[in-house]
This record gives structure tokens, sequence and C-alpha cells, in this order.
């Protein structure tokens, strides 16, 4: 119907390596495009800077996390710790004169220095103990951030973010932070379209499969596991840099806390690990959902004639989201990105389904 | 610094940690069976707690019998959880039992909280707050109980263990694989490993909350179970609670000697470090079975 084909029969090797290899998706991407461009033209200033803008920068947060778990396969529980020394640092380094462009790339060195240690623990161990070591390590970070007056300023202050100057000029308009996070968001999304068609890549995806495998056949683990954990360190950082110069406007060590982390990881896991339109389907869900959950609850109380008091209200959302988490894991372990690539499949050679796909 | 402050330190630590292993112990007790590493045991000891407090506080039930009736109601709570969250992740990679366990303990926890609120309740089983002296040392009562209460757990499961019921357990964590193919239904085992821990989880919080009262914070106590845990071995109870008083003797004398040179809360950071040292020095734990990976 929409993709016009039935099934996909390459006859050269560049068509195979094409990175959209079916024309109908060159389109839908182009029309995307066009749309995010033109955002700010037709759409409320409210939704633009208060809903599209952090959807955009915590796909890039997604995007990099993704990275690490759903390419290279190794746990990360201390994204946010990493996402937070980024912000503060090019936070520090725009207020020591630093541009801002050049303040957000040492923002993803500092964040990429201080994530190889944590490759150094999954150089040492994986999975559950890799898991708890970054655990133990977000905790170390949150820590460190908080107590050191140099970094934070004391344990409850905040730190003002300057604002962002591209090239000298001020960016303060809603559009002029949208499009600094569409732009970072589409870097990220199209380092990781490639990543899966190149060598560090292909790589990546051995070490997943199995490390000892992977040693077998030439691939370094150690020191791919570490490229990952730099690679999506510095995407952290600088994301951590973005969020807080185009949406929160100021830091505070709460902003990057272990319950960012585990909502980053539960970013992923909705959206499907290895999956990059996942990771825009993920982000979206779980940005959205407190909203729409806290509306449809006062909705359903109002329908059944039930006054919640105030404390259920709080807290029925966050429960509501544990329970998403366990659905989802329950009904499709593989996210949104699968469920989208179900129904992409089918269509795909609609309304022909006998075809070999 | 005075020494006996520190012994005293120390000594306080030791009890503050055999209470620690009353969590750790129900991590060993899944960790063991089923090799799933319960993040959510922390909400399930608030959940534990809030259950007895339902029972004494809306039902009105004298507390001796609350918490026997918040024990089954857990046991049950905690075949419930297998049943239907765990049992369908078997086999899976373990990032996805990890998540369904983080999202069971975000789950638990702010059920939790949407049913009784989330203001402190206290939690009285009645021990007295008269100053224990033990030679010069002042010891917290709550604590000593806690403690001694932990040991009797710990024998408990021991002779549990050497029951027929026991060793069915034991087989499993064994392999549960040839443990099948003998006609031991490792689902039933599992199971049973869970409600054990939901027990545990309940202990624990009746426990805790009589120091420190029910609140959110109770959920906290996954991070020092787990350190435990970890030092301990994941699938060692008597590792769980030597590591325990070590714990929480490091724990007592390194907060005394730091709190007042960083200003306070340095108990956190140094679980967390016990946690890094522990998994960077000597993964399995004190007496934990060296796992020998297969390619």
């Amino acid at each position: 119907m929409l993709y016009r084909k039935a099934g996909i029969f390459h006859t050269d090797y560049a068509a195979d390596r094409a990175l959209f290899p079916i024309p109908a998706d060159r389109w839908t991407i182009g029309l995307l495009l066009l749309i995010a461009a033109t955002a700010p033209l037709y759409m409320n200033s409210l939704y633009l800077s208060s809903y599209l803008l952090p959807w955009l920068v915590w796909t890039a947060a997604t995007l990099g996390l993704n990275l690490i778990l759903g390419w290279a396969g190794q746990f990360h529980l201390g994204y946010a710790a990493v996402m937070g020394i980024g912000a503060y640092a090019a936070v520090h380094a725009v207020r020591t004169g630093i541009p801002w462009e050049i303040a957000i790339v040492l923002a993803g060195f500092t964040a990429a220095v201080i994530g190889i240690g944590f490759a150094f623990a999954a150089l040492r161990v994986k999975g559950l103990y890799l898991a708890l070591s970054t655990l133990a390590l977000q905790f170390v970070m949150d820590w460190t951030i908080s107590h050191v007056q140099a970094i934070s300023g004391g344990t409850q202050a905040t730190l003002q973010a300057p604002d962002i100057r591209l090239l000298g000029i001020p960016i303060t308009s809603d559009a002029g932070l949208y499009y600094i996070a569409l732009v970072w968001c589409l870097l990220v999304t199209s380092f990781m379209l490639n990543l899966k068609r190149t060598a560090l890549g292909r790589a990546l995806v051995a070490v997943r499969e199995k490390d000892y495998a992977a040693a077998v056949i030439g691939v370094n683990s150690f020191y791919f596991k570490m490229v990952a954990f730099a690679t999506s360190s510095f995407i952290g950082g600088v994301t951590g840099a973005i969020l807080i110069g185009t949406f929160y406007h100021a830091v505070t060590p709460e902003q990057f806390s272990v319950d960012v982390s585990i909502q980053a990881l539960a970013m992923v896991i909705v959206g499907g690990l290895g999956s990059i339109i996942g990771s825009y389907f993920g982000a979206a869900f779980i940005l959205l959902m407190p909203g729409v959950m806290n509306s449809f609850i006062s909705w359903l109380a109002n329908l059944l004639g039930l006054s919640l008091s105030l404390e259920t209200l709080a807290h029925l959302p966050q429960a509501l989201y544990g329970a998403l988490i366990i659905v989802f894991l329950l009904v499709e372990p593989l996210g949104l990105g699968k469920i989208y690539n179900n129904i992409r499949d089918y269509l795909l050679v609609w309304p022909f389904g006998y075809v070999k796909k | 610094m005075d020494a006996l402050l520190l012994l005293e330190s120390a000594i306080n630590g030791a009890l503050v940690g055999l209470m620690y292993a009353l969590v750790a112990m129900g991590i060993v007790l899944i960790y063991k069976s089923s090799s799933v590493p319960n993040l959510a045991q922390g909400s399930m000891t608030m959940l534990g707690a809030y259950v007895v407090l339902a029972f004494a506080n809306n039902a009105g039930a004298p507390m001796w019998l609350a918490i026997p009736l918040g024990i089954v109601t857990m046991f049950f709570v905690g075949i419930g959880i297998e049943r239907v969250a765990l049992r369908r992740l078997a086999g899976r990679p373990i990032i996805m039992i990890l998540m369904m366990t983080l999202g069971l303990e975000i789950f638990l926890r702010a059920g939790t909280m949407t049913i009784w609120g989330g203001t402190a309740r206290p939690m009285p089983i009645g021990i007295s707050d008269a100053p224990l002296f033990l030679g010069p040392l002042l010891i917290n009562r709550a604590y000593a109980v806690g403690a001694a209460i932990a040991i009797v757990m710990f024998v408990l499961f021991v002779a549990f263990f050497r029951t027929r019921l026991g060793v069915v357990l034991r087989a499993i964590s064994d392999d549960y694989t040839a443990a099948w193919s003998v006609g031991i239904s490792v689902e039933r085992g599992v199971a049973l490993s869970w409600a054990m821990s939901a027990v545990m989880a309940t202990i624990a919080g009746v426990l805790w909350s009589s120091v420190q009262g029910a609140d959110q914070s109770l959920a906290l106590l996954l991070l020092k179970g787990i350190t435990v845990a970890v030092l301990g071995g994941m699938d060692s109870l008597g590792g769980a609670l030597l590591a325990s008083i070590l714990l929480g003797v490091v724990e007592g004398v390194a907060s005394s000697v730091l709190d007042p040179m960083i200003g306070g809360a340095s108990r956190e950071l140094v679980d967390a470090a016990m946690l890094i040292l522990t998994i960077m020095i000597r993964p399995h734990g004190l007496f934990g079975r060296h796992d020998i990976e297969r390619v």
C-alpha cells in the first residue's frame, strides 16, 4: 500500500547498504524533517518548549544509552550521573568565559573521561555485577556533585545556567532553543543510523552477542567496551549540557539523581533495545505518560464520583509508571520499536502477506 | 578520637549490620533459587511494614496478631509476584530481569504510597526506650533486638535447609535443569523462595520501622541489602550474615570518623565504596560460588 513492495530483493551491494533501502522510507523521513523544521511556524510556543524540545533532548539521551545497552550490551545504571557531569562541566566552562559551542564539546569530553571510569567496571565484571557497580558509581557521583562546593555550590544550591550564545549571538527565543535541540538530536540519530553500517558498530554487536566469541574472531572486546562507554558518555554529557541550556536553564544535583537514570533506562526498554525509532517512541512515552496519566486519573475520578486525596493523586502516576514497565516486559520485551517494526513488516508486502519478507 | 567511642560505634554498627542482613537474606534466598537479583527487596520491606500497620491500625488487631497476619499476607504476595511477573521471564537476558525488578520496585513503592500515604507512621512493637549499658558502652536496644532476630532467622533457615523441602530448594539452586529432570517442580521451589523472601521482608520492615518509623525511606534499605548480599556472595546466607556485620562495623566506625570531617551523610558513600570495592576485587563475594562461564 504505502510501500508498494513485494519483498526486498537487492541486486547490488550498494542497495543493500543503503541507509533507507525503500523509497517510501526516504519520503517519510523527508516529510518528517520538513514537519520538524517548520514546527515553530505553526506550533504553540508552549507545546514547542515544554513537549517537543524535552522530547528531542531526551531522545538524544536515550540513543546514547541505547548505544551502550542495545549495541554493546553493557549495563549502565548511572547514565544520569554522566549527563550531570556534562551539564556541570558546561555551566562552569561558560561561566569562565568559554564560548558555548566549545563548552558543550568540553562537557562531552569531561563526561567521556569520567565515563571511562564506568568502563573499568565493565572490563572486570559483567551482567548483574556491572549493573550494581554502575549503580554504586551513580551514588558516588551524586554524592560528589552535591557535596563538593566547587562543583555544585553546596548541597541545596542551584546554579543558574548562562544564556546560550552561538557565534556571539544570544539565543533566547523558544524557536532558537528548539532548533538547537533538533540539530543535536538529528546529529545523534544519524550517527546511530550510520553506526550500524560501520566496522565499529559490527564490532559492538559482536561484543554484545558474546564477548569471548568476539575475542576469538579477533575483536578486542575490552577496547570496544571502552569505546562504547566513552562514546555513549560523550553523547550523554553533551545532551546533559543541552538539556540544562535549553530546558531547565538552571542546574541542581536532583536533576541527575538515580531516579533519572532509571527513567532513562525505562525509555530504552519501553522503546526497544537497539532500536533507533524505538528510542523516539520510548522517550515520548515515558515523558508524556505522567501528564496523560494525571489527566486520565482525574477524569476517571470525576466520572466515578470518587474524591481522591492529594497524596493518592501524587503517587498513583508513579505506580502506573512501574506497572507499565512490568506490562511492557511481559507483553513485548523488545518494546515499541518492535511493535512498529511488526506493523511495518506487515504493511511492507500488504496485501500479499504470503510473500517472503 | 576516643577508643571507647569507636568501640561503641563498632558494636552498634555490627547490630545495625545484622539488621541489614534481614534484607540481604531475602535477596540471597531469591538469587540462590532462581539467579534473579531482586532489586525490589527494599520496597517489599516497605510494603511488609505497611501491611502489618494496616492490620494493626485499620483492622484494629493487636500487634502480636498483626505481625503474623502481615507475614501470611506477604507470603502470598511473594508467591503472586513470582507467578505474575517473574515466571514468564525465565531464561530471558539478565537486563530484562533487572528491569523487571526495577519496575516492581517502582510499582510496589509508589503503590504503597498511593494506598497508605507518605507520612511517616510509628510502629510500636514494645521495645522500651530505656538505655542498655554493656559495661561503659551504650547499646541501642532496638538494634540489639533486631540483630537477635536476624540471627534467629538465620538459624531457622539453616535448620530449614536440612528438611526435605529445604533439600529440594538446595537442589534447585545447585542445578535447576538437573533438579527438573529428577522430577522436582522448579517453579514451585522458586515461588516458595519468593514467598520466604517476602516473609523476611516483612520481618525486616517491622523491625526497621520500629527504629525509624514506617515511611518511604524503608525502600532505601535496598542499597544496604544488596551491598551486604554482594559482599557475602550472592548465594550464601552465612556469607550475608558475616558480611552484614563487616559492613555494619565499617559503616559505624567510618561514619563516626568521617562525618565530622566532611559534614555528614558519609554512610551512603561508604556503602557505595564497599560495593564497588567488592565487585572490583572479589566479584563473587566472600563466600559466594565462583561462576564458571561457558562460551
